[in-house]
């Protein structure tokens, strides 16, 4: 158990390795409720969350979701990145004013919300952070949404077989009232389903005891930061940091300079961005394999004949894959995929090869 | 287990063989806490080493260990097979899980480590 922003929390149930490996063949339960969940209603809620998310929210419909950055202009640059997070636009309100929930990381989430109450106008926007009265579990693997719906309904049932990825209902799971979307950070199919607090506990074991016969293991921090960094996604505080430039980092998806009208849009940072899209910084994100299974961790250099090119931002040994893989920023002219360098692991050079990201990708689903 | 084998607070054992020679390892407790082994480095044979010093590593998926000598010596072998086979250290920590051969500068050195009753008091508290 480590403490982690604050939560106590299990580094492995058993073994990384092995709950690794039933996430991508069977399934794998992560309690996740460290992650920040923060409510935005109101009808002043969808234009305030426009002026304030680096992604587009005014063209969200009802039961999407979007990966986005949060921004604010400070710093020596005229943009400092506060967090990546989720946000979804769940059903309208009765009066029908839209509801937005947000998910953000549990190191950032204080200095998000303190962030985001800076910013609240006088009236129109009710803004809580739900994240102690709500769970947050992730089931993922390519058995994950089966194992969920045989806690549904029929129809709660059908309608979350029915989700595309990035989109989010809600349903009466395991007997609890969920809010329920198509993402993960796994790499695999799966959901992500918010519960009462009060009711986790049931969930889980429910969860459990329908999945573990069919190969489902609860996972930990450390698988679920192998699965990340096998399916190539970047973690706040490592590939992200306050000062990065996200289209270095592989966000540009992240990142609606404009409106849907070609317009430019308004939030925090934004010219400082379009500034930086324009200008391309010197160094790249990139996926390095290495034939051992030595981990480089972060913050091992990395160096070309000698010339320091980059550094490491998270590594790790993959498990799917049976060798170490790590991500990187690297200097543009040594990040084409099949580049050679040299990763110092504890003053030893270890070769790696620049490959292209996901290191691991899951497979087609049968039709 | 023999009953002269000895512990380090740092979880190496180590057990004396004929010909002021001993042998080292580490605990089941250490492999188990451990888990997922991925990696591990061996020090060169000849190289002397004072008790405390660090003389290889052992990475799991989680994090790098390092491996302390045990006592003051010269290393004398390695088990050059190991980090080929660490799935050897979990079935068998104490037998062909073993590690280097050490010939302590003085066997008197042993002694003042963890006996096996001691050291299972420290893994449990």
């Amino acid at each position: 158990m480590v403490d982690f922003a604050g939560w106590w929390m299990p580094v492995q149930y058993a073994s990384i390795v092995d709950e690794h490996l039933a996430t991508r063949r069977a399934a794998g339960l992560f309690d996740v409720s460290h992650m920040g969940r923060l409510a935005v209603e109101g009808p002043g809620s969808r234009d305030w969350l426009e002026s304030l998310l680096t992604r587009r929210v005014a063209d969200a419909a009802v039961g999407q979701a979007r990966y986005t950055l949060v921004t604010s202009d400070a710093g020596p640059g005229g943009v400092t990145v506060l967090d990546d997070a989720l946000v979804t636009r769940e059903a309208d309100a009765p009066d029908g004013s839209p509801r937005f929930a947000l998910v953000v990381n549990a190191s950032n989430r204080e200095r998000v919300v303190a962030w985001l109450r800076s910013r609240l106008p006088p009236a129109g926007v009710e803004f809580r952070d739900r994240t102690a009265e709500t769970a947050m579990l992730a089931v993922q693997g390519p058995l994950a949404v089966d194992i969920v719906c045989s806690l549904c309904g029929i129809d709660d049932a059908a309608r979350i077989r029915g989700l595309r990825n990035y989109r989010c209902t809600t349903a009466t799971v395991a007997g609890q009232p969920a809010a329920i979307g198509r993402t993960g950070y796994t790499g695999e199919d799966g959901v992500e389903v918010v519960v009462p607090a009060a009711a986790a506990r049931g969930v889980w074991e429910a969860i459990l005891a329908a999945g573990g016969p069919r190969g489902m293991q609860p996972c930990g921090l450390g698988a679920r930061d192998t699965l990340r960094l096998e399916a190539g996604m970047p973690l706040y505080g490592h590939e992200l940091v306050a000062e990065s430039d996200p289209f270095a980092v592989g966000l540009a998806l992240a990142v609606n300079l404009d409106d849907a009208t070609g317009g430019p849009r308004q939030f925090p940072g934004r010219d400082a961005l379009a500034r930086i899209h324009a200008t391309p910084g010197p160094r790249v994100r990139v996926g390095l394999a290495f034939d051992s299974k030595r981990a480089a961790r972060e913050g091992s250099p990395i160096v070309v004949a000698g010339r320091p090119v980059g550094t490491v931002t998270s590594g790790s040994f993959a498990p799917s894959l049976g060798h170490a893989v790590a991500m990187a920023l690297v200097d543009r002219d040594v990040a084409s995929p099949g580049t050679h360098l040299d990763v110092l692991i504890r003053d030893a050079a270890q070769p790696a090869r620049v490959v292209p990201l996901p290191f691991h990708r899951r497979p087609a689903t049968p039709a | 287990m023999a009953a002269d084998m000895r512990f380090a607070k740092t979880h190496e054992w180590i057990r004396p063989e004929a010909g002021g020679l001993a042998t080292v390892g580490i605990s089941a407790y250490a492999v188990e806490a451990l888990t997922d082994l991925v990696f591990m480095q061996l020090p060169p044979v000849g190289r002397k080493v004072k008790a405390g010093e660090s003389i290889g590593e052992i990475e799991s998926v989680k994090a790098v260990s390092d491996l302390y000598a045990p006592v003051s010596g010269e290393i004398v072998e390695v088990n050059a097979a190991l980090p080929n086979e660490l799935e050897t250290l979990g079935r068998d920590p104490y037998g062909a899980g073993w590690i280097v051969r050490i010939r302590p500068d003085d066997p008197a050195e042993l002694a003042q480590l963890l006996d096996r009753s001691a050291y299972d008091m420290l893994v449990k508290s």
